[in-house]
């Protein structure tokens, strides 16, 4: 049952083979006696799971329902759910409920999907092993030594364990892709805008998009479907029409043209990994694909950019957090600046800290043209890079991290080597493009990814790439040994 | 670009967060080394390039000034950490 696709079990639940309440229980039940060992879940909602099943239920008997009626799903805990606690991995909303639903959530829940609870991640998204959460580090259900990911670390594990059938993440610098290659699943991030970031707690407003995290690209297919469109609550959602996004999944590769950067390739990546990348490749060759070596010459500033533009975003956005309207707040306060000082000091973890500090120096009188003026120059370069490409090739293929999963701890005290995970996911977040991440042959026994990016709005030919890799090889079925 | 204490409390202070002074040492160290991995950024030559505000180069979308949402303060309220007749409470800060 926990192996099967969405369109398998819609096709159950029309069949009577079982009601989304049977689905549901079945799926809480996993949680129950699996999530113990790797806590990728902050919050389970049980009732409020089967009450939403039930009714689920009603739609499907009425018929009219859609692909995702009944299904159970996961929501990272950065999207806030009405009545249901939104941590977004941080102390300092271990109490907030939110008094609405993002628009993620409510596009779905009119699908009809059922929410299991809300996935584990790094604090406020910030972090690429899932091991700044305030509610314990997530582990890798391939390997529960090593970390999962992140930020959609909570997400990747629990859908890679098959707890949920698919979850919903949110990537600024690699946050859906690392993460899904670090637990072999298949993640992807649409280009800026095209998915609503209304209620969805902000890191870096110019870089978050939320998309989904599933074990195919099928399923990935189905759940943009519901997620994408404009959204006049978010002053940034593109007003652009949205494709079918399954009706090209087959397609013919014949002829597709696919860049690989010489720099994806180049000094840092895992020989594993590389090996790895490389037999997906060979897979394309043997599907029709042409490919070509292309060159984005502005790759190595993506990090250094990053740790400019994302820091002084977040500081602005989490400056709301000041122990006033919601959110923790400190006892006996004795004045308002000690309130605002204490509440987030208390509130906040250490690697927030850091971003925030970072972010404030960099926006501070005397340094804003020399940090954030010129990574905001630099990022036009970055851009331009994929533009060039482009022109030249239908999409761009590479590692999706230069590593696998490493053990959790090992670079926890070291935020720069942290942040060189994202090394190849970054740019993509920069330039606004769409990017995937699938499933290819383990890297020395471990779980890793290919990325292919593409052009701005290109969903549906990333997915459709992504899917005739899927029918050709068995990479994206296989789960790990030890959950049953 | 390193980083001392006086400069993380200047920031910290702008920041409007707490530091406490155990923690300066490897936070000071912890940010020169995030300013080191940057400062490749000032090498580059960006003479003439144009800031990248928005990765899809949109304008600001603009409504008409009109109400559409209901009231909901008593619901935005209610979780606030303190209240009072329809106020949220901060320490006294006019004499």
């Amino acid at each position: 049952m926990h192996n099967k696709s969405i369109t398998e079990l819609a096709a159950g639940l029309r069949a009577g083979e079982y009601s989304s309440v049977e689905l549901t229980q079945y799926f809480l039940d996993r949680i129950q006696r699996l999530d113990g060992g790797l806590n990728s879940f902050v919050t389970v909602c049980s009732d409020e799971a089967l009450s939403a099943a039930q009714a689920a239920d009603q739609q499907l008997k009425s018929g009219g329902a859609g692909p995702l009626a009944g299904i159970p799903i996961a929501h990272k805990d950065i999207f806030c759910t009405e009545g249901i606690r939104t941590t977004c991995g941080s102390k300092m909303l271990e109490s907030f409920i939110s008094p609405y639903d993002a628009t993620v959530v409510t596009r779905l829940k009119a699908a009809g999907v059922v929410n299991l609870g809300k996935t584990n991640m790094d604090e406020f998204a910030m972090g690429s092993s899932n091991e700044t959460s305030y509610y314990g580090a997530v582990r890798n259900p391939w390997d529960t030594e090593t970390v999962p990911g992140g930020s959609s670390g909570g997400s990747a594990a629990c859908v890679a364990a098959r707890l949920a059938p698919v979850a919903t993440g949110t990537d600024t610098g690699g946050s859906i892709r690392q993460p899904a290659a670090l637990c072999g699943i298949t993640g992807l991030k649409p280009t800026y805008g095209r998915v609503s970031r209304y209620g969805m707690i902000a890191f870096a407003s110019s870089l978050d998009q939320a998309g989904p995290m599933t074990t195919s690209a099928e399923d990935a297919a189905i759940m943009l479907q519901a997620m994408a469109g404009f959204d006049q609550r978010d002053s940034t959602s593109a007003d652009q029409p949205v494709p079918d996004y399954s009706a090209g999944l087959e397609d013919d590769l014949t002829g597709l043209k696919i860049g690989l950067p010489k720099e994806y390739f180049g000094e840092g990546l895992d020989a594993d990994v590389a090996k790895s990348v490389e037999e997906a490749i060979a897979e394309y060759k043997k599907l029709g694909a042409e490919v070509v070596e292309i060159s984005l010459p502005n790759t190595h500033l993506a990090v250094p950019t990053y740790y400019v533009v994302a820091p002084a975003e977040c500081s602005s956005n989490l400056s709301r957090f000041d122990g006033v309207r919601y959110g923790h707040r400190c006892e006996d306060p004795k004045d308002l600046e000690d309130l605002y000082k204490r509440s987030r000091a208390e509130g906040f973890g250490d690697e927030v800290k850091r971003r925030i500090l970072i972010g404030t120096y960099a926006l501070s009188a005397g340094y804003y043209d020399a940090y954030y003026l010129k990574a905001q120059q630099v990022r036009h370069l970055i851009s331009d890079d994929f533009k060039r490409a482009f022109e030249q090739v239908d999409v761009i293929m590479g590692p999706t991290a230069p590593d696998t999963g490493f053990r959790i701890g090992e670079k926890a005290n070291d935020p720069v080597s942290m942040y060189l995970s994202d090394i190849y996911t970054i740019a993509v977040n920069l330039a606004g493009l769409p990017g995937i991440s699938i499933p290819v042959a383990p890297a020395a026994g471990k779980p890793t990814g290919l990325q292919i990016i593409g052009n701005y709005f290109a969903e549906a030919k990333l997915l459709n790439v992504a899917h005739r890799l899927q029918m050709a090889t068995d990479y994206h079925k296989a789960a790990p040994a030890n959950i049953e | 670009m390193s980083l001392d204490h006086a400069d993380v409390k200047k920031i910290a202070h702008l920041a409007r967060l707490d530091v406490n002074d155990e923690k300066m040492v490897s936070i000071a160290e912890d940010l020169s080394n995030i300013l080191d991995l940057v400062e490749q950024l000032s090498a580059v030559d960006t003479e003439g390039v144009v800031p990248m505000a928005h990765p899809l180069h949109m304008a600001q979308r603009l409504r008409s000034d009109e109400v559409t949402e209901a009231d909901r303060r008593e619901t935005f309220q209610s979780i606030a950490p303190q209240t009072e007749t329809g106020l949220y409470l901060v320490p006294k800060v006019i004499e």
